[in-house]
């Protein structure tokens, strides 16, 4: 089974590349905001939290000025976010597809996922001018970034495969997601720092799969904090299994795409 | 000669209605709860849309599927373009494969003609390199240079067509699965489309064809499948295959209908209708009737226990589904006293059939005497096609745009005459006396 998909995805390179192309295009033609969405979304975001967690609340931020502490958290967050948001639709707004011609399914969800790539890059910009501003030093740990936006992928993939894939059966799935959403924000150390979750409960918050990419994404810009291997690595691994659980499910799902969508 | 394709023992079960799982995830949720799960499946929950099909196609031929709609066709093609899976059996297709279910799958309406060039070729399997290669050739085809950077959603649908088709042209398969998509488009592209087809032919590769136009599957096809309820009903040579289908649609036969197989009927089948028979005043049987003819209605029946008193009767309606007259033995006071078991027929005799031109559909019932048992019901399972006759003794053509039914009638200009005297007379008082 397995190495049979893999040729023939890589066979269909091609129209994963061209998914995703027509994501972006469709995105950016028509908007009037254009390019400035992909970093108004973590912006305004990190603004608010700034406002209401750093000075409202005081929430401690590990000696780091809050707005970057939070947005460094909030970049990979809002492309695992946004990303699952449209592939676990991905399917079912392309029904027409899945019924007149065959493709490996799975392309549809990944290249949203390689779309969001740019949005990503757009929104690591402002990350730069922020670094800049608050003159971080930076130090060669700053160079994993790639990795770790590679795990933010395998992160956003394996949970939209499970998604995209349950959507087309369980239709309501898409309205559950916005408020799975919303609580998996607050489970994921954005707003506030590891430090101030109690030492006995991190273990059960590790198995969250976006902390692992959270943390790890804000200590290639800040490597001062302290970085937890175990917890990170325990996260990191559950990000895999959910992948590879996630793409098992969607293997399994997609025999029956085109009879029941 | 290699084989392109196998179809062996292909099966493919759908579940309809209520036996279809919950839909949402709310219901499953509640559903597993109560355990609902471990209900049975009933059998009419589920239909066999293919049964047991087997075929194998060699590399190079051009085979036409026909049927009638709802026979399996799209969803075997379906199947064979990994679409869908079947239920048992296997399928294997050698080759790079093709499927056009549809002209223009994969448009989307804000990308340009040009841009969604390259998402078409791509969906349907063309390398970015080829559509490159071919990208002048199938802007030609489609006749859309001038409109190549605008959003396709300023196209009409014919345009969305022609580009869509553009592309399909330029495909380069091995085997080539075609779905009726030249059931849409003006005459002229129809043609151009059947000549694709033909290029495409020449190329020695295989190609399926499913489509109802008939003229362009002989044309095409050197071989034809008939596809009926699910199952392989012929398979051979094209104009055997097409001639017997065509007569079990229309009927060539000497009975006007053979209702002995038609399921779709109510009644508890005490009595029931085999078939019915057109007969001229002489008794031979006849197929078409003419408007005006006087004919003969046979309605052969079978029944299984001796039965008193019934009522035999029939509704016809016009192929819009109008109504135009229902008669029976009720209607016209007939007491029968019993129908024996075994065979019989009953007779209507119509002196004058005051129908226009059309097609007819005839719904047969027998009840008891007050209506209240149904012994059986067959609706439209009869076809009469009424054909034109010089009925106004006119030589005129008239059909079914004059209504439905025509009366015994005579124009009578008697009355007109007096003012055609009085204008004569009129005229020549006005008009100047010449010498």
């Amino acid at each position: 089974m397995t190495s049979d998909s893999i040729t023939e995805l890589w066979r269909y390179r091609e129209l994963l590349y061209f998914f995703a192309w027509r994501e972006i295009k469709v995105r950016y033609r028509q908007a009037a905001l254009g390019v400035a969405w992909a970093v108004i979304q973590p912006l305004f975001a990190m603004i608010i939290f700034t406002l209401l967690f750093g000075k409202l609340a005081r929430v401690p931020s590990e000696g780091i000025p809050y707005p970057i502490f939070c947005y460094t958290a909030l970049l990979p967050w809002t492309y695992f976010s946004s990303v699952l948001a449209l592939a676990s639709n991905s399917l079912v707004s392309n029904d027409s597809l899945l019924t007149k011609v065959y493709f490996p399914r799975v392309l549809l969800p990944a290249g949203t996922a390689l779309a969001g790539l740019v949005d990503l890059a757009i929104g690591s910009f402002l990350l730069v001018g922020l670094m800049l501003y608050y003159h971080v030093h930076t130090s060669w740990v700053l160079l994993l970034s790639p990795l770790v936006i590679l795990i933010t992928m395998l992160v956003t993939m394996g949970v939209s495969m499970v998604m995209a894939a349950a959507n087309v059966r369980y239709r309501d799935v898409r309205y559950a997601l916005p408020f799975l959403i919303q609580i998996w924000l607050f489970a994921t150390p954005i707003i506030y720092p590891v430090s101030m979750i109690p030492e006995r409960f991190r273990p059960i918050l590790a198995l969250n799969p976006c902390w692992g990419m959270v943390s790890a994404f804000r200590a290639c810009v800040f490597p001062q904090l302290p970085f937890d291997f175990k917890l990170i690595g325990t996260s990191i691994g559950v990000a895999v299994l959910l992948f590879l659980g996630g793409a098992y499910y969607f293997y399994r799902a997609e025999k029956s795409f085109a009879d029941v969508i | 000669m290699s084989i392109a394709i196998t179809v062996e023992h292909l099966s493919k079960q759908y579940q309809i209605g209520h036996a279809q799982r919950s839909t949402t995830l709310r219901e499953a949720l509640t559903g597993l709860m109560k355990l609902s799960f471990l209900r049975n499946w009933q059998q009419e929950d589920t239909i066999w849309a293919l049964r047991d099909v087997s075929f194998s196609i060699e590399r190079g031929e051009t085979v036409g599927i026909i049927g009638r709609n709802g026979a399996g066709k799209s969803t075997l093609l379906k199947i064979l373009s990994k679409i869908t899976y079947p239920t048992s059996g296997e399928i294997k297709v050698g080759g790079k494969v093709a499927a056009l279910l549809e002209v223009g799958t994969g448009f989307h309406q804000e990308l340009t003609g040009r841009e969604n060039i390259y998402m078409n070729g791509s969906i349907l399997g063309m390398r970015k390199k080829e559509v490159d290669r071919k990208l002048d050739a199938i802007i030609e085809f489609s006749g859309l240079e001038k409109f190549l950077d605008t959003p396709i959603k300023r196209y009409s649908s014919g345009m969305r067509l022609r580009l869509g088709f553009a592309v399909a042209a330029h495909l380069d398969p091995d085997v080539l699965i075609v779905d009726e998509v030249l059931a849409v488009g003006d005459a002229a592209f129809q043609k151009k489309c059947l000549n694709a087809m033909e290029n495409l032919r020449a190329g020695a590769r295989t190609v399926l064809f499913v489509s109802h136009n008939l003229a362009a599957v002989e044309n095409l096809c050197q071989r034809c499948i008939w596809i009926d309820g699910g199952q392989v009903r012929m398979d051979g040579k094209s104009r055997p295959v097409i001639e017997a289908y065509l007569g079990s649609v229309t009927g060539t036969q000497a009975l006007a209908a053979d209702l002995d197989d038609v399921q779709n009927r109510r009644g508890n089948g005490r009595i029931r209708y085999r078939a019915v028979e057109f007969l001229s005043p002489e008794g031979i049987s006849q197929r078409v009737v003419r408007a005006g003819d006087p004919v003969v209605m046979r309605f052969h029946y079978v029944v299984s226990e001796p039965t008193p008193h019934p009522s035999l009767g029939f509704r016809m309606y016009t192929d819009l589904g109008t109504l135009v007259t229902e008669t029976s033995t009720w209607h016209h006071g007939i007491n029968i006293p019993l129908l024996e078991t075994g065979k019989g027929y009953i007779d209507l005799e119509i002196d004058c059939l005051n129908l226009l031109p059309a097609k007819y559909a005839l719904s047969l019932w027998a009840t008891d005497d007050g209506g209240n048992v149904v012994y059986d019901n067959v609706e439209c399972g009869v076809t009469l096609e009424v054909e034109t006759a010089n009925i106004y003794q006119s030589g005129k053509d008239l059909d079914s745009r004059c209504g439905i039914v025509f009366f015994p009638q005579k124009w009578n200009l008697s009355g007109t005459l007096r003012t055609v005297r009085e204008s004569v007379k009129q005229a020549s008082q006005c008009a100047p006396q010449t010498r």
